[in-house]
């Protein structure tokens, strides 16, 4: 057998210093680098077809912009041409972008302890001297920041490429706070994909296998996003309600436009139809209530109140900063859980 | 010192207790082994010393009085689980490299000399190694730790005969060069026979015996004699009884120095032969280790005659 001895053993420090955090980086890179990999090379791929799709779009945008007079029919052709080629386009992307933060919370965050779990490594690596309270630390906060990081980089670059979009001399610009885009600009899509992360670990850590805890982060974190972008976000700050809006601002985000009598009573989509089919029948068939502001005026004319609830468009840094700011604080409160079970976890 | 010092330590799992009422106290510079059936709480005792689990009632020490699972406690101390865990995908090198990014010491040059001598190339995946090679692999990144105690969870249940000798053989080794405590726990009683001098039994959950191999050997001996004599000794402190047609064979606890019954016969009894007699009579227990820290009804249960 082995002949090896091993040298004398140094005097037990007394005062015992910690391994230093430092060494956790090659740690971490060298057993999760296949996750990030596969995260950078999502978003860059991704970030890719955007600065493509992105060039070509800014191009026949700004040749739309540029051009005089703009009511001249060359100039509509220019823009009707930016719309068909790039609108459709710019939307299925921002459709597909949602599902970004969600996989990174399930294939980066879902594993880091569900791994260690399933496997049963975690009764080597919680038995260094290390640590296991600082090894989780050490694991969760620089992953998680390395993901928020990375997913705000991309999401400055999907705020360039979606710029024109928001135009206000496109027909029908986007809506800076309507769902969709939304959460893919400012802060909010570094704090989505952040708190997907800490969902994904707490999910790990809870259910101790790693494709059952990817498929409870994806269900937790869609739920999550959905709540927020249909419940939500348009509580942030109370909406304005505006009385007798003909034409609102096109950047407004409209929660909802209620007909009243003079009385006060909600008047129906069917009532205020009969009432146009007897007044003024040449504007019942307009596409409807309320969207012709001709029908609108009419009805104001005739003694109806219209009250629009909406969001402007101008709120978007607030709305920006306290979707960001719950996010954080929600992905602190899961993460600090998820170190907490760690450290009073049975083995 | 005692090297793992528990008193009044508890687990329970919901309702069902793992470990009970286990004061025991391990002095260092042995090979102590854990005995005991599947359940008897064996690695439940084990968690509790490296501090992978809390405990539920009492206390565990480790090296001397530091807390389990302390960072000092982990730094003395070092696991090898059951089932060897080691991260599949990751080479011998990058387990050697984590491993050492994770302690305070880390003695690479001898990991690498160990695993060069024992024909482990360092650029295969853990994953690829053989059932032998792996456990080696754990306890060499286990040794290079140089801790103070070495604790192993049936280190040897997965290995081969030939891997298992030679496991065992490195543990004695790292044992008499570096002076390295161990505590293991094993279901492979031949086996321990060569290398423990400590032993622990534990049944249901709670300890049954423990104390120097040595000590327990001399304490205990087989009388043997006509069978129609042996319901007698009832009376006396015997462990486990095994009646033939004409002859009966009772593990008593004896000195050397007690008078033999007339028309009976005293031997010697083997660790083997002891383990398994206590084994078989889970209500026996002898608890005649060193200094603890608690007292303990040390009591003898009734004998359970087996009839052949």
């Amino acid at each position: 057998m082995t002949a090896l001895t091993l040298p004398a053993r140094p005097e037990q420090d007394a005062s015992l210093r910690p391994v230093p955090w430092r060494r956790m980086a090659w740690v971490i890179w060298r057993q999760h680098r296949i996750a990030l990999g596969g995260a950078a090379a999502l978003l860059g791929a991704l970030a890719a077809y955007l600065w493509l799709t992105g060039s070509s779009a800014h191009h026949a945008y700004a040749a739309a912009t540029g051009c005089h007079p703009a009511s001249s029919a060359a100039c509509g052709i220019l823009v009707s041409y930016f719309l068909s080629t790039y609108n459709s386009a710019s939307q299925d992307i921002a459709a597909l972008l949602q599902a970004v933060p969600a996989l990174i919370g399930a294939f980066v965050g879902a594993p880091v302890l569900a791994r260690e779990l399933e496997t049963g490594t975690f009764r080597y690596a919680w038995t260094q001297g290390f640590g296991r309270t600082r090894w989780t630390v050490a694991k969760l906060v620089p992953l998680a920041i390395a993901v928020a990081a990375a997913a705000g980089v991309f999401s400055l670059l999907f705020s360039w490429y979606y710029q024109p979009f928001f135009a206000e001399r496109m027909q029908a610009p986007q809506i800076p706070l309507a769902p969709v885009v939304f959460d893919l600009r400012g802060v909010a899509f570094a704090a989505w994909t952040l708190a997907a992360f800490a969902i994904g670990a707490l999910a790990g850590m809870l259910i101790r296998r790693v494709v059952p805890a990817i498929a409870a982060t994806l269900v937790v974190y869609t739920g999550l996003a959905l709540a927020a972008g249909i419940y939500l976000r348009q509580h942030y700050l109370a909406p304005l309600v505006i009385k007798n809006l003909v034409n609102p601002p096109v950047s407004a985000w409209i929660l909802s436009q209620q007909w009243y009598t003079k009385g006060g009573q909600p008047v129906s989509q069917s009532a205020l139809g009969q009432a146009l089919q007897q007044g003024a029948p040449s504007l019942a068939g307009k596409g409807g209530v309320p969207q012709a502001p001709d029908v609108t005026q009419y009805l104001i004319q005739h003694g109806y109140v219209l009250l629009t609830t909406y969001q402007p468009g101008s709120r978007f840094w607030p709305f920006q900063w306290i979707e960001g700011g719950w996010l954080l604080a929600l992905s602190v409160l899961l993460i600090a859980a998820t170190v907490w079970l760690v450290r009073r976890r049975a083995a | 010192m005692n090297i793992v010092e528990a008193s009044g330590l508890g687990k329970r799992y919901g309702s069902t207790w793992a470990l009970r009422d286990c004061s025991l106290a391990i002095p260092a510079g042995h090979v102590a082994a854990l005995v005991g059936p599947n359940g008897a709480g064996k690695t439940t005792l084990l968690n509790l010393t490296v501090g992978l689990t809390a405990p539920s009632a009492g206390s565990v020490a480790v090296l001397g009085g530091l807390p389990a699972g302390s960072p000092a406690g982990l730094d003395g101390i070092a696991f090898v689980a059951q089932d060897m865990p080691l991260y599949k995908n990751l080479s011998a090198a990058d387990m050697l490299h984590l491993t050492r990014n994770l302690n305070r010491r880390f003695d690479q040059p001898y990991a690498q000399a160990r695993l060069a001598e024992l024909g482990i190339p360092l650029s295969r995946r853990a994953g690829k190694l053989s059932g032998g090679q792996q456990a080696q692999l754990a306890l060499t990144l286990a040794l290079a730790r140089r801790p103070r105690l070495l604790v192993l969870d049936e280190p040897v249940a997965m290995l081969d005969p030939v891997a298992r000798h030679d496991f065992m053989a490195s543990v004695l080794t790292a044992m008499a060069d570096d002076g390295v405590s161990v505590v293991l726990s094993s279901h492979v009683l031949a086996e321990l026979e060569r290398v423990a001098d400590y032993l622990i039994l534990l049944s249901q959950g709670r300890v049954q015996l423990a104390g120097e191999v040595d000590d327990l050997l001399a304490s205990h001996r087989v009388l043997t004699g006509p069978a129609a004599e042996a319901g007698r000794y009832a009376g006396q402190p015997v462990v486990h009884a095994r009646r033939g047609e004409a002859q009966a064979h009772l593990l008593v606890r004896a000195t050397p120095d007690d008078p033999v019954p007339p028309g009976w016969e005293a031997h010697p009894v083997g660790l083997e032969e002891l383990t398994l007699a206590y084994l078989r009579e889970p209500g026996a227990a002898a608890l005649p280790g060193p200094a603890r820290s608690g007292a303990l009804p040390s009591e003898t249960g009734q004998p359970r005659e087996v009839t052949r």
